[in-house]
């Protein structure tokens, strides 16, 4: 049977970084940016949003808060991205992000409003340019491209440094047209544009190897023409090495990156659902030996830079910011009712005046009777 | 383009608003497939790039989903995104970014980001196209909260409401009615004054019936309306041009006087802008009518190829004889009305 000379035209690599290991073992030398009081604050953000997580599930789970989406074993992705970007970059989170909002200023009242119905918790005051979470999958990649495409512009234009947009997802999002069609016109716009691809195993009940039938996701970007790194998403370090690198080259005008971090959704994938119809106990005990807090925390005490009495003391710090921010959210001023109305357009058009008396009439009524 | 008056097609009108935009807010930005060096399939982006740069009128990969999506990130930001998409037939994948997102990133955020984008496509059939490249399915778009529905039917109010559409900061799909993007030709001066949105424009006056028809169906409703004026009804013109939100009081002020009202579209009659405002009149001036709404519009099949088209879209012919149903209907004692009485003679409507 005849068989053709073919000549090679392409190939490609996918890399993985890790520094800290299963054990919490540095298997390599830390980067300077990973000082004491860097891998603290991680640390100290990574407890929070799990505890932000656990008090939210709880609230969910006696009444006083909507479906609420956990970021359980997944916390140093979240926290490295938000920790890497910079006040003027624009981020675009999914909506499986609480440690990234707390980094970037998000309040946990605004996050916990987003989740109990309200949406004045997207008004995200410390972080005006960032875009709202985003429930449609990968959806919010296309918007990350468009930022990054107005920063490019602002820059060229009026002299400004260049800043970037992060996009934020998970591993289901990949089998996307969006998040194809992102990294093309990034690649092909050389837009300074991070993705930030958390591979936690699932979505929903479907596993990785349910989405795509490749290697890696990382390997995606190389269709796209973009530079693509794997890390290890439960070392904090990895993940905030490799997205600050993407950044940096993104604010140099090199152009967009993907990044795959690699974690395990140790959660339901909200509290509406039940892991435990689809996945096996024993897939999860393991799982949870890889987490990302207990690595970092045998790292510390290894480094001599956490003990039992500064862990009581965060313990009992969070413990009071978190009952602060729910006294905050529970005694908040509900919306006014014509709220749905004020800005669907900067101006309410004539034709809806009356809908909207309708609705104040209705309310007022509803309140006198 | 154009003559000393500046004599100008609906498409060149684009055209003209689009770089007067371009020239005088940095901000905007103009991109889609081919609407660089190609000047658009259209030519509606004639010489854009070339006068305006690459780097604010970009042709795009071929993907409309993204087209979509990245004009809702460019607004987000400040920009004034206006998108191309080549044909309204091959907006659907866009879709999910125009009423997920575009239309509520105001409202999901109170207010904190706004999304001011226009999103551009030829729409309407009559061209002997290809198979989705003629339909008209304004009615999917005007159903979505927080959009604005605009479609101009002449080069003045496709340059006056291009403008505002650019200028309003919230999204709007403004439809060119591709059909007559080079019907006819008129003066239309590039001073950069907008047109108001929101509001309905009274082509034709006339007391004896309502005609309302936008797009590329405003041209055979006003021949509709010069064959009638022949036998001595005189019909009204109405072009409400924002569809959404709609200006129901121009029609409802236009009943007041004539009581009686055919609604003109391409798109299929089923769920058809025709039925939202037949029944906004109903609710507004149930007592005014003295015939039911009526409807001229395409069938409630699927647009047809090019050698049946002739026979789906609402021509003339369909628009009188929806005209003469609503004029010769009679509610009341025989007499009683006025263009019953018109009709008793024996007089031959057109």
């Amino acid at each position: 049977m005849h068989k053709p000379r073919l000549q090679l035209q392409a190939s490609f690599d996918i890399a993985h970084l890790q520094y800290l290991d299963n054990q919490g073992k540095a298997i390599q030398s830390l980067p300077e940016f990973a000082t004491p009081d860097w891998l603290t604050h991680c640390y100290r953000q990574m407890q929070l949003a799990r505890l932000v997580d656990d008090r939210a599930v709880k609230l969910q789970r006696t009444g006083r808060l909507g479906t609420y989406p956990s970021t359980l074993g997944q916390e140093a992705i979240g926290i490295a991205t938000g920790n890497a970007l910079a006040a003027d970059d624009v981020y675009c989170p999914y909506y499986r992000e609480t440690g990234a909002l707390l980094e970037r200023g998000v309040t946990i009242e605004e996050i916990l409003a987003i989740w109990g119905g309200d949406e004045r918790g997207q008004n995200f005051q410390h972080s005006p340019s960032d875009l709202p979470i985003c429930i449609p999958i990968a959806t919010q990649m296309l918007h990350a491209v468009g930022a990054a495409f107005a920063l490019k512009q602002r820059h060229q234009q009026e002299g400004v440094p260049l800043q970037a947009a992060v996009a934020s997802s998970g591993e289901g999002a990949t089998s996307k047209g969006d998040f194809y069609e992102a990294m093309n016109l990034a690649g092909v716009w050389k837009l300074p544009v991070v993705f930030v691809v958390n591979n936690n195993q699932w979505a929903i009940s479907v596993p990785r190897h349910g989405q795509t039938a490749t290697q890696t996701i990382a390997q995606k970007a190389v269709a796209a023409g973009i530079p693509a790194l794997q890390v290890d998403g439960n070392d904090v370090v990895a993940v905030a090495w490799a997205v600050q690198d993407a950044l940096q080259r993104a604010r140099n005008g090199d152009g967009p990156a993907l990044i795959e971090a690699i974690s395990y959704r140790l959660c339901d994938h909200t509290t509406a659902d039940d892991a435990s119809r689809y996945r096996s106990a024993e897939a999860l005990q393991q799982a949870w030996q890889w987490e990302p807090i207990k690595r970092l925390d045998r790292y510390l005490r290894e480094q001599g830079l956490w003990s039992d009495a500064k862990q009581q003391d965060l313990d009992r710090e969070l413990a009071t910011t978190m009952e602060m921010a729910l006294g905050n959210w529970q005694t908040r001023t509900p919306e006014p009712v014509t709220a749905i109305f004020d800005h669907l357009y900067a101006q309410l058009p004539e034709g809806l005046y009356e809908q909207y008396d309708q609705l104040r009439d209705e309310q007022q009524q509803g309140a006198g009777a | 383009m154009g003559d000393q008056q500046n004599t100008i097609t609906l498409v060149e009108a684009v055209t003209q608003a689009l770089a007067f935009e371009l020239k005088n807010n940095p901000e905007v930005v103009v991109f889609g497939q081919d609407v660089g060096a190609n000047g658009g399939v259209f030519r509606a982006t004639e010489g854009l790039q070339e006068r305006f740069g690459a780097a604010r009128v970009l042709d795009t990969p071929l993907a409309e989903t993204m087209i979509a999506g990245v004009a809702v990130g460019m607004a987000t930001q400040g920009l004034r995104p206006v998108a191309e998409f080549q044909f309204m037939g091959f907006i659907y994948p866009g879709l999910d970014h125009i009423l997920s997102h575009a239309t509520r990133m105001r409202n999901r955020t109170r207010g904190r980001l706004s999304c001011p984008v226009v999103y551009r496509a030829p729409y309407g059939g009559g061209i002997h196209a290809p198979e989705h490249h003629s339909e008209s399915t304004e009615a999917i778009f005007a159903h979505i909260p927080g959009l604005r529905v605009v479609v101009p039917s002449s080069p003045a109010r496709a340059y006056g409401l291009l403008l505002a559409a650019i200028r309003d900061p919230d999204p709007v799909l403004f439809l060119e009615p591709k059909r007559i993007y080079r019907a006819a030709k008129q003066p239309v001066p590039d001073d950069g004054e907008a047109l108001p949105l929101d509001r309905a424009f009274v082509l034709r006056e006339g007391c004896d019936l309502t005609l309302v028809a936008w797009g590329a169906s405003v041209k055979e409703t006003l021949e509709a309306a010069e064959q009638l004026s022949a036998s001595g009804i005189e019909a009204e013109v109405i072009d409400p041009a924002t569809l959404k939100p709609l200006d129901i009081h121009t029609i409802i002020d236009s009943l007041e006087k004539t009581r009686r009202c055919v609604v003109v579209h391409e798109a299929a009659r089923f769920g058809g802008l025709g039925a939202e405002i037949a029944a906004q009149i109903q609710e507004y001036a149930f007592d005014l009518l003295e015939a039911p709404v009526q409807r001229v519009t395409g069938y409630d099949t699927v647009m047809p190829y090019y050698q049946l088209e002739g026979a789906y879209l609402p021509g003339v012919e369909r628009i009188l004889a929806g005209a003469r149903t609503a004029l010769e209907y009679s509610r009341c004692e025989p007499g009683s009305s006025i263009s019953a009485n018109a009709l008793s003679g024996g007089e031959a409507l057109p």
